[in-house]
């Protein structure tokens, strides 16, 4: 099997050649970094390639698989895996694409980094992302723009751009990302591949440097719904050291997945959300949305419209929360003990308050300091009951909304995003543009409940379409089964996995 | 420029004080509270540290269950409300100490809420202080100012930062305003801090040495024309961390306050600082619109949820408290209510209660620490604690004495050595050859030389005058250069006049 073929595989497939010894991980690793060599100067998606760290990493597996002591990995053992880089790695350089933590090492590992290794998945990198996860296209990154494998003129997403495209694009068969309020789902539709937000708490956040930490949740990429699912499994559950994660097992997603691609759906009640929608989507994105939802149908799904009414208010009251949240998470940069040191001009007195104001001042893009500007304001003495304290009534009645929509529907869908991926620069002078792409993902953040994105075809533009799936709260199981139905049933029309409509020059290299 | 004050007789004559107290406890957990990190009074600078003490971006807080026990023990001591949903919250501020550049501290949902505290008070009376709040919150790091004068940040030439201190589990304490107090607000404000200082350490959630930091207090104090007024603007004095000091404080801010207001002024709500050397308070920073915390529940911790049944365990074990434990001691200790006021006033329960434990009398340790050691104190201006002398010391001197190997003048002098630090009392004894003089030769060869050269005296004391007696044992003693026991000195005259 020649390299193009191999990281063509998912990553079931792949794990599946590691065991039965087809291929080693050393291989694999060594074919992925490869491709990042060939395609890094298309996409971008790294900010930083630990190649030696990665094959030292599969070598350590492969002597574990030669000595049959893989006992109790995981079934993605040994599959390598990329790394948004707003993720903690202990000796491996991490920015969250800000020039305020430009050559921090951390320390310690996220505890899903912990497990991510305890797996014996080689990490292969550091993707790119908008500066701190805030942003929609990636572009607010200190460190250059990632561009769209499928269209190079064409963002990737954001604020995941650079793990979306790292797996599309074949440098990597699997990512993690963060989503805030849709970082791993919309750049997820953008590239025709599929990321999943999961609940609330069901994967631990220690070690995911913070944006809004009400609503932060790693969670997969990849390019199928049952390689999410494993991907999830390895990283999900209880962990001590978030008190926010919920202490249970991770729900069984992959058992879902598996059963999906038995493609019968009967019995499956799933909800059209009225309020995501109609103006503003992009025709071609409503299309292939409307096709998609009449495949479920086919499949025996039960298929009816469901009502949110609070839904439409989710997008204000997120860019008051997470704004606010963000002010304060974002304060900890201030030139003391990490990251970037700016000190005052001569001239001007060389204090720890200067230093902290000429620090941020240089060290943050304009993104980044629009937000906590907005933050800092909404909760000011005198307007926090009005802005911060309202935003989180609305919260309220979002989570009310989702959990009386989940006692008639077992899922609920909406496109991922009004539109496909758009151009460079067409929406960084209009920020207020940016944020309503963000209006379908943000309800699911704000109510923590579970919330994924698969590929349901091209637009006339030929750019993926995204269709989202969303789930009660503990149960991401429920989503898993018609996303894999959903997904075997396209891919048959398709003839394949949608990417392989994609060209891709550099595996011809 | 020295303020203008009032005689204070005068000023609590014209005017109401109110004062408020707010109490930072350090509690004593071997952990700090939101991580694992070990927590060690005096250790290197940066080394009790984990990835969530420094603050380092994803790191996450996770609350220490030991220090949510320990403020319900102190609510119930307090008699407070201790409520069933407890909150952290942020507040937000820049300074180089703070590592994440925000404080988890309660905000409005405190674990404990409206208590209070009965302090006795000099005459025995009782004075209830009403508790608003006492909350859970981290402490800072510690900034060390190089290069300038005395350690301040004025003219320094930079500043180290310790983070070891940034995390430790806190307790605020903070009081509803104390009204009523009127010419007495110094002393209750201190016989409260001390009340509540044994109230911490009978719990055993905190060592509460103030040297040391462990408890401090912001002191509030303001004044109004009559009781039925509303509160006049008060000034806050911080981080006072004397008993004495924070007497001292509320004297001198009613007497400025008093004098100011007489001449028309203004007090200004403002934060101030008290000075040990010229025992005066001075004017901090003036508190303003820019002081805006930003508070928020802080989105990172869970709800505190502490049950009905929890809150029961805990005050299954509650430990004795200080005025029981107190009327306990006074029974044991056979004192008198005026000797055992004494004790408290001297702060000198605790040692002598453990030089009693270590073997020594009551009213022996009582001596001491009454006696001797309190002058050397006041001497030094130093608490009694923090004399260099230990309560095994104390037991240790008294228990030479018992045996007759030392004499009062000899006990006394090796106290001065123990306290010089020439080491432990055996060593001082050893080194300087405090013994007593048991060579009954050599104290009998004195003896007749002192009966010898004071006939007049002999007679006296044969004819049954016994007061003349201190002048043969003082002869005696001076010819062994007080190495000699006073009593059996005595016992020799009386045997050889016989």
């Amino acid at each position: 099997m020649s390299n193009a073929e191999l990281v063509k595989l998912s990553a079931a497939q792949m794990a599946e050649k590691i065991r039965s010894k087809e291929v080693s991980s050393r291989e694999l690793t060594q074919a992925h970094l490869d491709v990042i060599e060939a395609a890094e100067p298309t996409v971008n998606a790294f900010l930083h390639v630990s190649g030696k760290e990665a094959l030292a990493q599969a070598d350590a597996f492969d002597k574990k698989l030669a000595a049959g002591d893989t006992e109790g990995l995981p079934e993605l053992a040994g599959v390598p895996i990329a790394i948004k880089d707003m993720i903690v790695t202990k000796g491996i350089p991490t920015t969250a694409a800000s020039k305020i933590l430009e050559g921090w090492v951390p320390p310690y590992d996220a505890t899903v980094i912990e497990k991510i290794k305890a797996a014996g998945m080689p990490i292969l990198g550091k993707t790119n992302l908008d500066e701190f996860a805030q942003g929609s296209s990636t572009e607010h990154s200190a460190f250059g723009n990632t561009h769209n494998p499928w269209d190079a003129t064409r963002v990737p997403g954001g604020s995941g751009g650079g793990s979306a495209s790292a797996v599309g694009s074949y440098e990597a068969p699997l990512a993690l990302g963060t989503d805030t309020g849709g970082s791993i789902r919309q750049p997820g539709a953008f590239t025709g591949t599929v990321g999943v937000k999961p609940t609330y708490g069901g994967v631990s956040r220690y070690g995911a440097i913070a944006m809004a930490s009400s609503l932060d949740q790693i969670g997969p990429c990849a390019r199928t719904v049952l390689d999410t699912a494993l991907l999830h499994e390895v990283i999900g559950g209880n962990d001590r050291r978030d008190s926010t994660s919920i202490p249970a097992p991770v729900p069984p997603v992959a058992a879902a997945a598996r059963e999906g691609l038995k493609r019968d759906l009967k019995g499956v009640r799933v909800g059209l959300i009225k309020e995501i929608g109609g103006e503003g989507f992009e025709a071609g994105v409503a299309a292939r949305f409307n096709e998609a939802v009449k495949l479920l149908e086919s499949m025996g799904a039960e298929v009816k419209e469901v009502s949110l009414p609070h839904l439409p208010y989710s997008l204000s009251a997120y860019y008051i929360i997470m704004p606010s949240e963000v002010s304060s998470n974002l304060a900890r940069y201030d030139g003391m003990r990490y990251g970037l040191r700016v000190m005052p001009p001569a001239g001007v007195p060389q204090t720890s308050a200067n230093m902290m104001a000429y620090t941020r001042e240089a060290g943050f893009g304009d993104e980044v300091k629009r937000r906590i500007i907005l933050g800092t304001y909404a909760l000011s003495a005198g307007y926090y009951d009005a802005w911060y304290g309202s935003a989180q009534k609305v919260r309220t009645l979002v989570i009310d909304d989702f959990n009386k929509a989940f006692e008639q529907v077992d899922v609920l869908v909406s496109p991922t995003a009004p539109s496909t991926a758009f151009h460079f620069g067409e929406k960084t002078s209009d920020p207020l543009s940016m944020y309503l792409g963000d209006v379908a993902t943000i309800p699911a953040n704000m109510a923590g409940v579970p919330a994924m994105s698969i590929p349901c075809g091209l637009s006339d533009n030929g750019m993926p379409v995204g269709f989202q799936f969303f789930a009660p709260q503990r149960h991401d199981e429920a989503m898993y089964k018609p996303a894999a139905a959903l997904e075997a049933a396209l891919e048959e029309q398709w003839g394949g996995n949608i990417l392989t409509k994609m060209a891709t020059p550099w595996l011809n290299a | 420029m020295a303020e203008k004050l009032m005689k204070f007789s005068e000023a609590v004559k014209r005017f109401d004080p109110v004062i408020g107290l707010e109490t930072h406890v350090e509690l004593c957990t071997n952990t700090k509270l939101f991580c694992p990190a070990h927590i060690e009074f005096g250790g290197e600078p940066n080394t009790q540290l984990t990835p969530v003490s420094l603050g380092l971006p994803g790191s996450l807080p996770v609350i220490n269950e030991t220090a949510v026990d320990f403020a319900i023990k102190l609510g119930l001591a307090l008699h407070c409300e201790i409520a069933e949903w407890s909150q952290f919250a942020r507040k937000n501020y820049f300074y180089p100490d703070m590592p994440r550049d925000y404080q988890i501290s309660q905000y409005d949902k405190p674990t404990n809420g409206n208590g209070y505290l009965d302090v006795e008070l000099d005459d025995g009376s009782i004075f209830r202080v009403p508790i608003e709040r006492a909350h859970i919150e981290d402490d800072a790091g510690k900034n060390t100012h190089v290069g300038g004068a005395d350690g301040r940040i004025e003219g320094a030439d930079h500043s180290l930062v310790d983070y070891n201190r940034a995390g430790v589990p806190l307790i605020e304490i903070v009081t509803k305003p104390i009204e009523g107090a009127g010419e007495r607000a110094a002393e209750i404000a201190g016989a409260y801090m001390r009340t509540l200082r044994d109230i911490v350490r009978a719990l055993g959630i905190s060592h509460a040495r103030m040297e040391q930091g462990n408890m401090r207090a912001d002191v509030n104090v303001s004044l109004r024309n009559k009781p039925t007024d509303p509160l006049g603007t008060r000034s806050e004095t911080k981080n006072v961390n004397s008993f004495r000091g924070i007497e001292k404080t509320i004297v001198y801010e009613i007497r400025r306050q008093a004098a100011l207001l007489t001449d028309g002024g203004e007090v200004l709500q403002e934060t101030r600082h008290w000075d040990e050397a010229t025992q005066t308070t001075a004017g901090g920073r003036v508190k303003t619109d820019a002081d805006d915390y930003r508070y928020f529940p802080d989105p990172d911790l869970v709800m505190l949820h502490i049950t009905k049944e929890h809150i029961e365990r805990i005050a299954k074990d509650m430990p004795e408290m200080p005025r029981e434990r107190r009327n306990r001691l006074q029974k044991e200790w056979k004192f008198s209510d005026l000797e055992m006021r004494d004790v408290i006033n001297a702060d000198a329960l605790d040692l002598i209660e453990d030089t009693v434990k270590a073997g020594a009398s009551a009213s022996g340790a009582k001596k001491w620490w009454l006696g001797e050691l309190s002058r050397e104190a006041n001497a030094q201006g130093v608490s009694l604690e923090e004399l260099p002398i230990t309560p095994a010391d104390v037991a240790e001197v008294e228990k030479l004495i018992a045996s007759g190997k030392l004499n009062d003048k000899l006990a006394k002098k090796t106290v001065s050595g123990v306290l010089a630090g020439e080491g432990t009392p055996d060593e001082v004894v050893k080194k300087h050859g405090y013994e007593v003089v048991q060579d009954t030769g050599a104290l009998e060869a004195a003896v007749d030389q002192a009966l010898a050269d004071n006939p007049d005296i002999v007679e006296k004391l044969k004819s049954g005058n016994m007061k003349p007696m201190g002048a043969i044992i003082g002869a005696v003693m001076r010819a062994t250069k007080g190495q000699a026991d006073a009593k059996a000195v005595s016992g020799l005259v009386m045997k050889k006049l016989h």
